[in-house]
């Protein structure tokens, strides 16, 4: 059967089981966009490039199968540049396809031409040149082999225009071959009984789990693990869901800005067990002081992260879930040849001292309802919002962020129950991920209610694609912190530069949020004091035609607690004011 | 030297006005007590490839000494033989880095102990009436081979292990040398002979 090298590509997508494709057409990329009507696959009109791309990431998170975005050459490719950037560095299956100019114009410094191939190598896991539209079929499915396999990554499909219009048969792709392309599989036997002997014989375990856990869906797998072992769990930020908060061996999270708990655990623990989790700056802390005592045992389907930053007692190089389960056999196998093996007793000092600092040290904040204490031009406290947010949603409630202050008390002060129901930037702190990834999110879980948390900063970096989800009909609903500053640089200036504030103020209303999302076609409200948040919060909930903006005037003043100062050590973090002189 | 600059050319630029031949002076062989390891690529002959591999140095700062790329005996691959300073990353970083590049098939590294390894040098050396026959009898000694001759410069090409490059290298400097080409080493495992 003849078609052109556009009709290829599109029923390449439909044959991955594409069901939409975020994106905004252009001059290269033109071809592409006739067979679009005529195919299964819906298409959303994004009004920028860059919330293309962090839409298909937010679907992609919330459902485990790769994202899928479609742009122009040029401008349009550079523009998708950040959110591969962002993908790379949390393991988001990502397919992008880029217009390109015609093969014989490559390398004229043509129209709207950009080498987005060579820009990309570094953010992508890998990238395709198309030259001959016959390969189409075989490079499609190479991009879904090699974007869902093993660690999971962004790639990026370039495709020229003439390769596009050419004319060309469609043959089922054979199977994927890529011969310098060997994911891992299962995991060494060898290296899951050292495994095994180091949990049996740890007094102060911990299982650091990380976002490689959501990859491999390997949270009830996790959830055997610790029922067996009684061993506790710290959830990364990428990792927050993946064991239940609500759980009693669920510590919350380690970092900069984790919980006294959950670092000082990994700080005093005599065992280590790294699940998908790669030792990033934010949860060391000063490396050479991190986890000094303990053993490590570390788990990455990416042998490259195995050493990288800690050298492990015990390397295991394999799919979290397939390992966790390999060591759930190996711990079952020896605990039923040595009885009492894994008696609980034998962490339970370990466990109390554990209650003892939950007890001591909980997550603080200056309740709103004492505003007396603090003082200030806004009595309402951006975590007691989120709190308010928490109860007043479903518990299967798909929460996303933008990065900053409002992040991080999202991720300490959300209750996350369900793998799968956070979405945030990560590894690359993207401001203005939230909106467009939250449209992505509820597009992939239209059944969940979607919030985002976002900051004003954030939002003012991409909130034109609210105009997207109201006119695509995607109700999201956008919680603005808005504290009129870039809060978390004012916060380090607060800390680490004597106050002085350099250019980080927003002020509160400009622009006005209400007017900005009424005249984006969606809802705004605004909530000045306590009281009228959760009245707001169920207001919004009833709104199921339209997205919801709510500015949430919040206290500029608020800092995060805990926090670990960047280059210190873990040991050195610093509490909320009234922990500070709390004897530890 | 750093991964973006592979010592590739050895000459000045020769674009501009001035002798087309200028003298050129040569830094000091500083690396060659540092310690370094060769790892050969076989790679998928892909455009873009040595880009991918060039830029997966720059970005996780690697440096590499040389960079020798020529195609294998297989038309669908080439190999690249890279000399890494270990110095700048641990090899085995370097190597697990590698690996995850989609079009390197194979990874070989190479301890300079277990290897046999050559290169190629082309030395332009000044030479007059009284040392051209000094030089010609260098390059003679070290197996090298004069592929031209001018009225006051002899060229030599020397095919042999690094190390025998470096100290012709230093035995013809006192006569000027003029201009210097080295390809990188290249290298493939040694054989074993026990069995």
């Amino acid at each position: 059967m003849e078609l052109t090298g556009a009709q290829s590509l599109i029923k390449s997508l439909e044959s991955q089981g594409v069901e939409v494709v975020f994106g905004l057409p252009g001059g290269a990329i033109l071809p592409v966009y006739d067979p679009i009507i005529d195919s299964s696959i819906r298409h959303i009109l994004v009004r920028h490039e860059q919330g293309a791309g962090h839409a298909a990431e937010g679907y992609a998170q919330v459902t485990g199968r790769p994202g899928v975005a479609m742009v122009t050459s040029g401008p349009g490719a550079t523009n998708i540049v950040t959110p591969l950037a962002n993908a790379f560095m949390d393991s988001t299956p990502l397919v992008v396809v880029t217009g390109q100019v015609a093969t014989k114009s490559i390398g004229t410094d043509a129209f709207q031409e950009v080498d987005i191939t060579g820009v990309t190598a570094g953010v992508t896991k890998h990238n395709w040149l198309v030259t001959d539209a016959r390969d189409i079929p075989n490079v499609v499915a190479e991009a879904f082999h090699v974007a869902t396999t093993g660690r999971p990554g962004p790639v990026l499909v370039d495709f020229p225009k003439d390769v596009a219009n050419s004319v060309t048969t469609w043959e089922e792709p054979g199977p994927v071959d890529l011969p310098g392309y060997r994911p891992p599989a299962a995991a060494d036997p060898a290296a899951i009984a050292a495994a095994a002997e180091l949990v049996l014989a740890a007094e102060r375990p911990v299982l650091y789990v990380g976002g490689g856990v959501l990859k491999a869906d390997a949270s009830a797998a996790l959830a055997r693990l610790v029922e067996l072992t009684g061993i506790p769990v710290v959830t990364t930020l990428m990792a927050r869901g993946a064991f239940p908060d609500g759980h009693r061996l669920c510590l919350g999270m380690p970092g900069m800005h984790g919980n006294y708990t959950a670092v000082t655990a990994m700080q005093r623990a005599d065992l280590l067990v790294a699940l998908g989790s790669r030792f990033d700056d934010r949860v060391t802390g000063k490396v050479s002081s991190f986890a000094p005592l303990a053993k490590v045992v570390h788990v990455d389907i990416d042998r490259a992260e195995i050493g990288k930053v800690r050298r492990p007692d015990v390397a295991v190089v394999a799919d979290c879930r397939l390992a966790i389960e390999a060591l759930l056999a190996a711990l079952r196998e020896r605990a039923a040849a040595r009885p009492g093996a894994l008696d609980p007793t034998r962490i339970s000092p370990w466990i109390a001292m554990l209650d003892e600092w939950r007890e001591r040290f909980p997550l603080a904040y200056d309740r709103t309802d004492a505003p007396e204490a603090r003082g200030g031009p806004s009595p309402l406290k951006p975590q007691y919002v989120i709190e308010q947010l928490r109860a007043a949603t479903p518990e299967d409630t798909v929460l996303v962020s933008g990065v900053g202050q409002h992040q991080m008390w999202a991720a300490q002060h959300w209750r996350f129950d369900q793998p799968r129901s956070w979405v945030n930037s990560g590894g690359l702190g993207t401001m203005g991920f939230a909106v467009p990834a939250a449209i992505g999110a509820k597009v992939g879980r239209p059944d969940r209610m979607v919030w985002a948390v976002d900051g004003d900063g954030c939002f003012q970096m991409t909130a034109q694609e609210l105009v997207t989800a109201s006119a695509e009909r995607i109700p999201v609903k956008i919680a603005i912190l808005n504290n009129a500053y870039l809060g978390m640089v004012r916060q380090w200036q607060h800390m680490f530069y004597e106050e002085r504030y350099s250019e980080v103020y927003l002020s509160p209303d400009l622009p006005d949020y209400v007017l900005w999302a009424e005249a984006m076609g969606c809802v705004g409200l605004r909530v000045t004091s306590p009281e009228e948040v959760t009245p707001a919060i169920e207001k919004a909930n009833e709104i199921d035609d339209r997205p919801v903006v709510i500015d949430f005037r919040t206290d500029s003043m608020e800092q995060v607690y805990p926090m670990v100062p960047s280059g210190l050590s873990n040991d050195e973090i610093v509490l909320h004011p009234s922990q500070q002189g709390l004897a530890r | 030297m750093s991964a973006g600059s592979p010592r590739l050319a050895a000459t000045e630029p020769l674009a501009g006005p001035g002798p087309a031949v200028a003298p050129w002076s040569p830094s000091p062989r500083a690396g060659k007590r540092l310690r370094h390891h060769v790892v050969t690529l076989v790679v998928e002959n892909k455009a873009g490839v040595l880009v991918r591999v060039a830029g997966l140095f720059a970005r996780r700062g690697f440096n590499i000494f040389s960079l020798a790329v020529a195609p294998t005996h297989d038309p669908r691959f080439s190999r690249i033989s890279i000399v890494v300073d270990v110095d700048s990353a641990p090899l085995e970083q370097v190597v697990d880095q590698l690996d995850k590049l989609v079009n390197v098939v194979q990874i070989d590294e190479l301890h300079p102990l277990d290897a046999r390894e050559a290169e190629l040098l082309l030395v332009t050396v000044a030479v007059d009436g009284v040392s051209r026959s000094q030089v010609i009898q260098l390059a003679e000694v070290y197996g090298g081979k004069i592929v031209d001759v001018g009225p006051g410069a002899v060229t030599i090409r020397l095919a042999s292990a690094p190390e025998a490059l470096d100290d012709f290298e230093e035995v013809v400097r006192p006569y000027g040398i003029l201009q210097l080409q080295r390809t990188g080493r290249i290298a493939l495992p040694k054989l074993d002979h026990e069995s």
